[in-house]
């Protein structure tokens, strides 16, 4: 009898086998997105070499799922020009991933707002011209992050008070 | 090899608790309440299945109500006793780390117009007992506390708690599903009114439990029909399964004693072992907790990613982070002993059961570091959380 898994072959491989795990040293671009607390944390390093993303490194906090999709995206940009990998979306990555679990899905937004914050770090830091489409999304992942950090802020204050009743 | 250390959350079946329940499925299948010889057989089968399990927690006969499940035994007590006894009150005590039988039970009474305390407890997970008798109030009608938490196995002070609601005259109901058929518990000596068990906990099947109610108690009926167990529980009794769970009380009231010793030994050397681990912690108390329980955390990495990749190496285990279930809240116990989320997202639990060896605590010790190890290397976090 084969054994069962909780997830798809694509995710257990990236999930063992995990591809461009580390730092770069002196990047041309970082991100890093999510909470430790929620349970998630992403950071992403790029290096980029004639436009395209030469070398990508990545370093995840999180389930099983999140570290499978940080490593697909990797192999996913890796080699990509600038305006390839912007257009990059959770999609793409979940396309690769196969099935996964509906409250999981949330880990390959995380992923794919890694590297578009890593672009955004590497166009900022090389005073290149900001897609207005970017900088959007660069909003939107910076508003989303205070969010969490503000409702967990509340739920533990809360937790504390009616434990402490 | 195959490690199995996941027997909190279920056990296997005894091959001599199959033995004894293969009859009631094929020959003896009556219905018990038949008045033919097939339902008095059944019946007799039935009754003798009651007083095993009564004698075992030294209550009478009567006072066992077997029912499908743990979860029910809980549901039927919390919400009978506050159905039957809202006239006297509608305030129930029960503590911040009980199942989610309890916890979703007493949500659902909160929103029939009951008031729930929900108790506190230190860092080890042991209620406060000044605590419990403050929060005793005129129209205090039950509380109900875990004997044994089933993530963290501590042990409550059962015979205390008991003791202080005797003299307020409240019910006591325990949650007994962790500790039923491993630690020896008297109804009478610990002042305990009502209290819940699951068979599939200590090698016997699963979908079979029961609950003890003391006599003289006012409690409704969940389910309404045929009169079956003295009215209390309405539906045909499963047979098989509820001589299937006596087989096993009987069972484990021979056996349970050396097993503790033998599981308190290999517990402890586990615990001891898997502490070397650089930035790993106990989670529970040292001493007070079952003898088949360990709980750990782990900084930097994620429950989950640790039991899937244990899994791998063919270990089971378990996570208290609920990030694998349908929840990504970390455990509500974990969190009531003071851990901080990220914290919680990192632990695991262990537990033993009668088929542990040796070899297969070895086999963990030598993995578990590597795995840990593993997950470090991804994690963003090395040596502090930033």
């Amino acid at each position: 009898m084969k054994v069962p898994s909780l997830y798809s072959k694509e995710v257990m491989k990236h999930f063992k086998n995990p591809r461009n795990v580390g730092v770069i040293k002196n990047p041309d671009g970082t991100g890093r997105v999510g909470n430790a607390a929620c349970g998630d944390i992403m950071e992403l390093y790029i290096k980029v070499k004639k436009n395209k993303i030469s070398d990508i490194k990545f370093q995840t906090f999180g389930c099983v799922v999140a570290l499978a999709v940080s490593s697909m995206l990797t192999t996913i940009a890796k080699g990509k020009t600038i305006e390839e990998a912007i257009k990059i979306t959770n999609k793409d990555i979940l396309k690769k991933a196969g099935e996964v679990p509906l409250i999981k899905i949330h880990c390959s937004v995380l992923a794919a707002d890694a590297l578009k914050e890593s672009i955004y770090n590497y166009l900022s830091k090389s005073k290149k011209p900001i897609p207005e489409e970017l900088q959007k999304e660069h909003e939107r992942i910076q508003n989303t992050l205070r969010q969490v950090e503000k409702t967990h802020k509340e739920f533990t204050e809360f937790e504390e008070k009616i434990l402490k009743k | 090899m195959r490690v199995y250390l996941d027997y909190a959350a279920t056990t296997p079946l005894d091959p001599r608790v199959l033995e004894a329940m293969k009859p009631y499925f094929y020959k003896k299948f009556g219905n018990s309440m038949s008045l033919h010889s097939w339902g008095l057989e059944a019946k007799q089968a039935l009754e003798e299945s009651r007083a095993i399990v009564a004698k075992f927690m030294n209550a009478d006969s009567e006072e066992v109500i077997f029912t499908g499940s743990a979860t029910e035994s809980i549901n039927f007590v919390l919400k009978g006793i506050a159905f039957a006894n809202k006239e006297k009150g509608k305030h129930i005590i029960t503590s911040a780390i009980e199942h989610h039988a309890v916890l979703e039970s007493c949500r659902w009474l909160e929103k029939q117009g009951f008031a729930i305390t929900y108790l506190p407890v230190d860092k080890y997970g042991l209620i406060d007992l000044k605590k419990l008798r403050n929060s005793i109030r005129d129209d205090t009608i039950l509380v109900s506390i875990m004997h044994a938490n089933n993530e963290i196995g501590t042990i409550e002070p059962i015979e205390e708690i008991g003791k202080i609601c005797k003299e307020k005259d409240v019910l006591f109901h325990t949650d007994a599903v962790q500790s039923f058929g491993k630690i020896p518990i008297d109804v009478n000596k610990m002042n305990i009114d009502l209290l819940s068990l699951s068979a599939h906990k200590f090698y016997g099947p699963k979908g079979v439990g029961a609950t003890f109610i003391r006599k003289g108690t006012k409690i409704e009926p969940l389910l309404h029909g045929g009169g079956h167990e003295f009215g209390l529980r309405s539906s045909t009794e499963n047979v098989a399964g509820i001589v299937g769970l006596a087989e096993a009380v009987r069972l484990r009231k021979k056996e349970m004693n050396q097993e503790a010793k033998k599981l308190t030994k290999l517990r402890d050397y586990l615990i001891k072992n898997v502490l070397k681990i650089d930035n790993s912690y106990l989670n529970g108390h040292p001493i007070k907790r079952l003898a088949n329980n360990a709980n750990f955390w782990f900084a930097f990495i994620e429950g989950e990613a640790l039991v899937i990749q244990l899994d791998s190496y063919g270990i089971a285990a378990s996570t208290g982070s609920a990030c694998s279930s349908s929840t990504l809240e970390p455990s509500h116990v974990l969190m009531a002993i003071g851990l901080k989320h990220e914290e919680a997202h990192g632990s695991l639990r262990l537990s033993l059961g009668k088929y542990t060896t040796k070899a297969e605590i070895d086999y963990t010790i030598k993995l578990l570091p590597r795995v840990v190890e593993s997950l470090r290397k991804i994690s963003p976090f090395k040596g502090k959380w930033k």
